[in-house]
């Protein structure tokens, strides 16, 4: 007996005050690549001390597609489609932020009606995103039903997607240069609808997790971390904002127009899963006032720029006009030169600050053009935040993280 | 608000001749260090009591195959969150001695990034605690974003690279 307990108080002492006499002998678990908690394809192998995780090492890059690679072959509208796979559940933001990297590079300003439908466009992406993240840490604790509410309005999120741009998933929205089409009549009616209905269930999501006493019993200081230890991990986004860093790149660096609303930044306190789900919470509160203000102000006029030489001119023109012809024909075969330049551009996705590092070399396609994955970075994190908890810990933390496996491995 | 010129400034006071190359394409201040300073300047941006660079935004590397002897470029993005203020380091490193010092006991983050990094470029980030490959398999023999690979299958004819970009 006395020298069970010995050993009981041993495990407990921290690492460096000698090595630590483990209870029962070290089992290795596989954390995915396929299992379901990872939704995606990523690997976690964890050092088991009985149910209690020791350690832990991430393998990445199972779905590595090279598009850094791929970017420097390509015209610069075609890379667009490319941004989409990143981040698949938020992917309007990502088709902005790399429109606007562009249009920094060329010179281009985009009129205030474009950049009005490119924030809703924006806000009801990270409003999907955050849904998706919420609704699945839910099911991975076991609550099905707050998922199961929320899900029928990701679907009419997606309907909106597809009055604007044609597509769903992978949206391929907006161009070089504004939106391809202005918004319909048809997808002002649905995102007015949208925002009492999304209210509604929204409030009905939070009654059936913010003061649930199961849910709190699994979430409430599980994986906190330090508001320094998730700024040196690089963390961003909701992450970094639930342990208490309140920075945001829509405020501190607005772009298209962000300044014109107003809107707060949820901050939480300790950084565990129980803030983040709260911080994403509110967040949706946030983005669905910044929907409302948008489309209620709408400004009159064009929605893209006036750059013939980068913005596809219209159809009918293409037919009876030389010049809308020969534009037509330059940026669909890839032939506009861009200017020789450097930019750096970061917008406010899903997951925190995804950046785009260009470099054109003033040739057709990038020279070097990198993407700053959030996702990426703040996963490394992961086996110090679910160290010394159990498993079932383990996999609320990755789901409370968001980790999307597009986005971490590009 | 700082501009600048000012922390430009305070660098040059600080570090002389191992920073130079200054410039603000769109506003955002660029400069280039040498490899041996590069260490103790991001050291001295994080410490710095009005000035705290203390976020690691990113760290990559570009390709100059036929800029001799500045054959890769490796780049820092920092960002001071409380000036609200970001800047970008450039360090340039030969093709024949491809090391740079790690970043990681600065910055927790700088581990992944420096490793993905050594996977698409080969720079070997010198005391990096595990630098193995992050993206790609560990058989791979090559670093897959140099210039010189190509990224349709070499042996093939059929393809004419000026039909497909560059």
């Amino acid at each position: 007996m006395v020298s069970e307990e010995l050993d009981i108080a041993k495990k407990n002492l921290p690492a460096e005050q000698g090595p630590v006499q483990y209870v029962n002998e070290l089992t290795t678990l596989n954390l995915g690549p396929t299992h379901p908690a990872t939704h995606g394809i990523f690997q976690n192998v964890l050092q088991m001390d009985g149910e209690k995780i020791v350690s832990g090492e991430q393998t990445i890059g199972y779905i590595h597609r090279a598009f850094e690679k791929i970017a420097e072959r390509r015209p610069f509208y075609q890379i667009t489609t490319l941004t989409d796979r990143m981040n698949y559940c938020s992917s309007p933001i990502n088709n902005m932020g790399w429109h606007m990297t562009v249009e920094k590079l060329l010179g281009v300003d985009v009129p205030k009606r474009a950049q009005y439908i490119r924030v809703i466009m924006m806000e009801l992406a990270r409003l999907a995103d955050h849904l998706i993240c919420n609704g699945i840490l839910g099911v991975d604790t076991g609550a099905f039903t707050g998922f199961l509410y929320i899900y029928q309005e990701r679907e009419n999120i997606y309907e909106i997607y597809e009055e604007v741009c044609g597509a769903r998933l992978t949206t391929n929205m907006g161009r070089i240069g504004g939106m391809e089409r202005d918004l319909s009549p048809t997808a002002i009616r649905k995102i007015k609808e949208l925002i009492p209905r999304f209210r509604k269930v929204l409030t009905e999501f939070e009654n059936l997790f913010n003061r649930n006493r199961i849910f709190m019993d699994r979430v409430v200081g599980v994986g906190g971390i330090t508001a320094e230890r998730a700024l040196s991990y690089g963390f961003t986004g909701p992450n970094l904002r639930a342990a208490g860093v309140d920075y945001d790149v829509r405020v501190m660096n607005p772009y298209s127009s962000y300044q014109d609303f107003e809107f707060d930044i949820p901050v939480g306190q300790s950084g565990d899963t129980y803030d983040r789900f709260m911080v994403r919470n509110e967040e949706m509160w946030q983005s669905l006032r910044i929907i409302e203000q948008a489309i209620n102000n709408l400004p009159e006029g064009p929605h893209f720029a006036d750059a013939p030489q980068y913005y596809l001119p219209p159809k009918q023109e293409v037919y009876k006009n030389m010049e809308a012809l020969i534009y037509h024909f330059k940026i669909v075969m890839g032939e506009i030169d861009a200017p020789i330049g450097e930019v750096y551009h970061a917008v406010e996705g899903g997951n925190g600050e995804l950046g785009f590092y260009l470099i054109s070399d003033g040739g057709r396609a990038p020279y070097r053009l990198h993407f700053r994955r959030p996702c990426f970075i703040y996963y490394q994190a992961y086996p110090e935040m679910c160290k010394g908890l159990t498993l079932s810990d383990a996999i609320v933390i990755m789901s409370s993280m968001n980790v999307i496996a597009g986005e971490l491995d590009a | 608000m700082l501009t600048n010129e000012e922390v430009a400034q305070t660098i040059i006071n600080q570090f002389g001749e191992a920073v130079g190359e200054f410039d603000d394409p769109f506003d955002l201040l660029t400069f280039t260090a040498s490899r041996d300073q590069i260490v103790p300047l991001v050291r001295f941006l994080n410490e710095h009591t009005t000035y705290q660079f203390s976020f690691l935004t990113d760290i990559t590397a570009i390709h100059y195959p036929d800029s001799a002897g500045r054959e890769f470029c490796v780049v820092y993005h920092l960002h001071s969150l409380v000036n609200n203020f970001r800047l970008r380091i450039k360090v340039y490193l030969a093709a024949e001695d491809i090391h740079i010092p790690t970043l990681t006991p600065l910055f927790a983050s700088a581990n992944w990034m420096e490793r993905e990094t050594f996977d698409l470029f080969g720079v070997i980030f010198d005391g990096h605690p595990d630098l193995r490959r992050i993206l790609n398999m560990e058989e791979m023999d090559y670093h897959p974003m140099r210039k010189e690979y190509p990224l349709e299958d070499a042996t093939r004819e059929d393809k004419i690279d000026a039909l497909f970009g560059r």
